[in-house]
């Protein structure tokens, strides 16, 4: 009870914080966007030994951009913790009662919201270029999404209060990130690969992610991608709120 | 009943192969109810002191009891009745100084109205309510102060860390900051305070320790540290030809501990100088003495800061 209060209380101020700066939410759209706009129309000609169609070419991209972005306004997350950990805020929060669990999940949660105005408003561009819409597998899409936000926002979280450094912070993100979202199929399907690449593709977590995301968005709602891909989501993003909260209680010692 | 009581606290910070013992053993009594002023020149270890007592650093070595508590980096018990205002502040940039003090009651908390109630008390007292829904990015130095000091204060702490509170407060400001420290201190709540203003620690503090190279060195109230330092020292005008029988007249006394002449004054360092000046007038009065001048010096706390650590403060 007293978490969920102490939540709240930091989720919505920092929501109302982040929303007067409409670039917080633009900034993170823009280059999914950019990807939509000038490499989505390039899918429609594509042979069709492949499973994309002209018709689903958009339904099977737009799930990949929808998980980019949870990486992209993570970093952005990590970035300005550093920032308030050198202003003393943190260290003014954690002078509190408040549950440091609370702190980190409130924080968390402002972020979640923002992506989920983020991943409205992808879907909808995605509309417009002619996603056909299933309403019941956007719905569940966009659970998988806060699902994985979190798991990328802890991570953040937890390189920020490691390494203190908003520099190194954004070097490590970007490190990982480029063969983590290369290695998910996330802009094109991975059956396109070669052997030894879907080998490692199947040790990358954000393969699964993307996979159940996308047959949710081409409405293959009895695919086993989709369970496989919640379970390997949601248990890393305990693991990982698990260890961005240790890491705020300890980094202080 | 001590309110602080800190034995034998170590902290050794390790910052690639340099290490820095910014804490080796500091013992520290506060009484409840007392306001305390740490006095030391930068790096001394006052804000490393401060943040184990507030429970966000662990020491290395060493127990305290704060709020009759054992410190924990986990205590729950000692933050809801403590206040700290870190020497940084800790004001987030983009929220207005109302949203910030307002989280910081309602994670005490403070009940929606309670703290909205409160907040616009503190906001008034500390003159912010005009700048209150302005983002804190766009305050100046010393609004800013004022806004991580309401903030340190919303939820009446029971004792309240003010790590260097008036830096960057023009005069007013920082009378007023007296002042509400002050008020607060007459409502129960005890005070730790560093500062390298001496006239604050003077005007304020019932307590000052000298803290450096991470000791304390020496701890007392300031007329005490004042006090064993020299004495005050009392300053005679006489005329030249009497200046001898002066002089033997008060290396006689029991009163006077040290005796010089300089020019054509006699220079007497007394325990006391508000007693012993009308000793002196009384012998001087019985003797027929022509006295011209007389002044009182009384050390300030520069004097002691001086003499423990062989520094000045004003060059610090
Ligand atoms: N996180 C840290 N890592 C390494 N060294 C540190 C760290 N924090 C403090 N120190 C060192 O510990 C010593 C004590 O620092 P502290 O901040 O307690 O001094 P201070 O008395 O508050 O000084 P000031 O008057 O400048 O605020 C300094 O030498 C400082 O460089
Ligand atoms: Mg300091």
């Amino acid at each position: 009870m007293k978490v969920l209060r102490e939540t709240m209380i930091i989720g919505l101020h920092s929501l109302r914080v982040a929303l007067r700066n409409p670039l917080t939410i633009i900034v993170g759209l823009l280059q999914p966007i950019t990807w939509m706009l000038l490499f989505a129309p390039l899918l429609k000609n594509l042979p069709t030994t492949t499973s994309f169609s002209a018709t689903t070419a958009i339904n099977i991209f737009t799930p990949g951009m929808l998980v980019m972005l949870a990486p992209i306004t993570s970093l952005f997350s990590g970035i300005g913790l550093v920032t308030e950990l050198r202003g003393g805020v943190l260290d003014r929060l954690r002078v509190t009662p408040a549950s440091r669990l609370a702190i980190i999940l409130g924080k968390a949660g402002r972020d979640l919201v923002v992506l989920l105005l983020q991943g409205l408003i992808l879907v909808l561009i995605a509309w417009m270029m002619g996603l056909q819409i299933y309403p019941l597998g956007i719905l569940v899409a966009f659970v998988l999404l806060l699902i994985v936000g979190l798991l990328m926002v802890s991570c953040s979280y937890a390189f920020a209060l490691t390494l203190r450094d908003e520099n190194a912070v954004a070097s490590i993100s970007n490190v990982l990130l480029l063969p983590l979202l290369l290695l998910s199929g996330l802009i094109l399907p991975l059956e396109l690969a070669p052997g030894w690449m879907k080998t490692l593709a199947a040790l990358n977590p954000l393969a699964y992610t993307v996979a159940a995301m996308r047959a949710l968005f081409v409405g293959e709602f009895n695919d086993v991608a989709i369970i496989q891909g919640f379970a390997v989501t949601a248990g890393l993003a305990l693991l990982a709120l698990f260890w961005a909260t240790r890491s705020f209680r300890r980094s202080f010692a | 009943m001590a309110i602080i009581e800190a034995h034998g606290l170590k902290k050794q910070f390790k910052s690639g192969k340099t290490v820095v013992d910014a804490l080796c053993g500091i013992n520290l009594s506060v009484a409840e109810g007392g306001i305390i002023g740490l006095l030391g020149p930068n790096g001394a270890g006052k804000t490393t002191l401060l943040r184990i007592l507030t429970t966000l650093l662990q020491p290395d070595a060493g127990t305290a009891q704060i709020v009759g508590q054992p410190i924990d980096t986990g205590s729950a018990a000692i933050r809801r009745r403590i206040g700290y205002v870190s020497q940084q502040g800790g004001a987030e940039a983009a929220a207005t100084g109302r949203e910030n003090v307002l989280l910081q009651a309602r994670l005490h908390g403070l009940s929606a109205a309670e703290a909205k109630q409160r907040v616009s008390e503190l906001l008034v007292g500390f003159e912010l309510e005009s700048i209150a829904d302005r983002v804190v990015q766009t305050y100046s130095g010393g609004q800013r102060r004022r806004l991580d000091l309401a903030m340190g204060m919303v939820h009446r702490p029971v004792l309240l860390f003010l790590d260097e509170p008036a830096v960057g407060l023009d005069p007013q400001s920082r009378a007023r900051l007296w002042d509400e420290v002050r008020s607060l201190h007459r409502g129960g709540t005890s005070v730790v305070i560093t500062t390298h203003y001496l006239d604050e620690a003077d005007a304020l503090c019932d307590r000052v320790a000298i803290i450096d190279h991470g000791q304390i060195i020496v701890e007392d109230s300031p007329a005490g540290l004042k006090r064993t330092l020299a004495g005050d020292v009392v300053r005679l005008g006489i005329r030249v030809d009497e200046l001898e029988q002066a002089r033997t007249l008060f290396t006689n006394q029991a009163f006077v501990r040290d005796i010089s002449c300089e020019d054509e004054h006699l220079r007497l360092v007394v325990e006391q100088g508000e007693t012993a000046l009308p000793q002196i007038l009384q012998l001087v009065n019985d003797h027929g003495l022509s006295l011209q001048t007389i002044t009182l010096d009384r050390p300030s706390l520069d004097d002691v800061f001086l003499h423990y650590t062989g520094r000045s403060l004003r060059d610090a």
